[in-house]
């Protein structure tokens, strides 16, 4: 299981508390967590990430293990405290605007 | 028993206002969707429990909301707007080439006859719809791909199409309009269009008399009379007889022919409202006094109402969308404004009052009306 921390207003969205965690089959990249959370959470399809592009939404960053993997390559294996369930990938959402 | 429900979009979520037909004792519900910016939600007049809502936000991007009980429960439906074909560019601020990206719904216009066909009115300029409750979005391309649409370019608030009128008369003649390049018309059912601007006159653009690139901010129509039209435009407030094949200006007397909502009585089809701002630069009314302004003659001729709207120190705006009428023996009108507040008129304009006056800037205004 990969964990997840979305921000609250997808959390809302997706009517979940705290958390998430979703099974991941194979390596376990950007691409390949954020295609089980949608598979998931279908509602969340478009908010984290274009719906045809798949590129990250400009406002939106990717954080785990204190790093910022906003910037790096989508099939990237992310790191292996993330692989291992000891550390959630998070979807933030940046600081900007009011 | 005779109600009324308005729907307020804001900067900051949805609210429904409830009130019986006398509109003098008000239940407040919301905020809905709470934090996202709530451009549009309006009811399906073939079901009045069935209403879309357009939820959106600079973060995550586009949700369309859906209820099947007049708003006390919403379920996120289809979000996925995706231009037919090849998107194209249209004319950025300085003139240069611009591909199209989809940033926002504006405006949702459930059908006339079932609760689960809608339009959409989008950012960056163009027409979507849905057979299936919004699940499911496709673009009417035949109006961005008519031959004119790489010439448009986007006004201050962005390229929306933000106006969506569907003639009662006929089901296959819809009017749209876009800021900022004009009105469109079709008539069979939105395979093909053609601009609808003939008579506008719009100084700041190179040729005034183009045909599009004009700066329409508002369309409005009575429904028992689908070919005359009344317009809000960047500058100048305008009428058409003939299904806007022609304009011709009916600014008359108004002490300022800029401004954003625009909106004809449910009884009387000559009579007009708009609500006249300073200036493209100062958007907030002259004088500090809100003033609605109305039209018994079908324009040029018009009044203003100011009972119980505020008459100093008042900096507000009125967005396009944030007029509507009730269909109520006694003509309710309604608008909210960019502080917050919440205005109804039970008696046609004569007098005012305040529903709520302190919710975020409203961007929508929506009533329906419960015989």
């Amino acid at each position: 299981m990969i964990r997840i921390g979305l921000p609250p207003h997808l959390r809302t969205l997706a009517r979940v508390d705290g958390e998430v965690r979703v099974d991941v089959d194979g390596q376990v990249t950007q691409r390949t967590v954020l295609d089980a959370l949608e598979a998931r959470y279908p509602v969340l399809r478009g908010t984290i990430r274009d719906h045809v592009t798949l590129r990250r939404r400009p406002f939106v960053r990717f954080f785990a293990c204190e790093q910022d993997l906003s910037h790096e390559p989508p099939d990237l294996p992310l790191p292996d405290a993330v692989a291992a369930e000891a550390e959630p990938f998070l979807v933030i959402g940046a600081i900007a605007g009011g | 028993m005779s109600g009324v429900r308005v729907l307020v979009g804001t900067r900051k979520g949805a609210f429904i206002l409830s009130s019986d037909g006398k509109r003098g004792q008000w239940a407040v519900s919301g905020p809905h969707f709470a934090g996202w910016e709530i451009y549009h939600l309006k009811g399906s007049p073939a079901n009045p429990d069935r209403l879309y809502a357009s939820q959106s936000s600079g973060w995550f991007g586009q949700v369309i909301q859906r209820s099947d009980d007049g708003g006390k429960t919403w379920e996120p439906v289809g979000n996925k707007f995706t231009y037919d074909g090849i998107a194209g560019t249209h004319q950025w601020y300085d003139g240069t080439p611009h591909p199209w990206e989809f940033k926002r719904v504006w405006h949702l216009e459930p059908s006339l006859t079932d609760p689960d066909a809608v339009y959409a009115g989008a950012e960056d300029a163009a027409l979507f719809r849905s057979t299936d409750g919004g699940q499911n979005w496709e673009e009417l391309s035949g109006l961005r791909g008519h031959g004119s649409g790489p010439h448009w370019q986007p006004g201050a608030g962005g390229m929306c199409l933000h106006t969506i009128l569907l003639d009662p008369a006929d089901p296959r003649r819809i009017f749209v309009a876009i800021s900022a390049a004009g009105a469109f018309r079709t008539d069979d059912g939105g395979r093909t269009w053609r601009p609808i601007n003939r008579g506008l006159k719009s100084g700041s653009i190179p040729n005034p008399d183009a045909e599009v690139g004009h700066c329409v901010h508002r369309l409005a129509m009575h429904r028992s009379r689908p070919a005359v039209l009344f317009m809000q435009k960047h500058w100048a407030v305008m009428r058409s007889d003939d299904a806007a094949d022609s304009w011709r200006e009916v600014s008359g007397n108004l002490p300022t022919d800029f401004g954003f909502a625009i909106d004809v009585h449910a009884h009387e089809p000559e009579t007009v409202y708009v609500v006249p701002i300073k200036s493209d630069s100062e958007h907030y009314p002259p004088d500090g006094k809100l003033r609605v302004y109305r039209s018994r003659t079908g324009g040029n001729e018009w009044e203003a109402l100011t009972n119980g709207l505020p008459q100093r120190d008042c900096y507000v705006n009125v967005l396009r969308d944030a007029m509507a009428v009730d269909s109520l023996d006694s003509c309710g009108i309604y608008f909210g404004t960019t502080g917050g507040q919440v205005y109804v008129s039970a008696d046609g304009g004569d007098r005012w009052d305040p529903i709520v006056r302190d919710l975020p800037a409203v961007l929508s205004v929506e009533v329906q009306t419960f015989a």
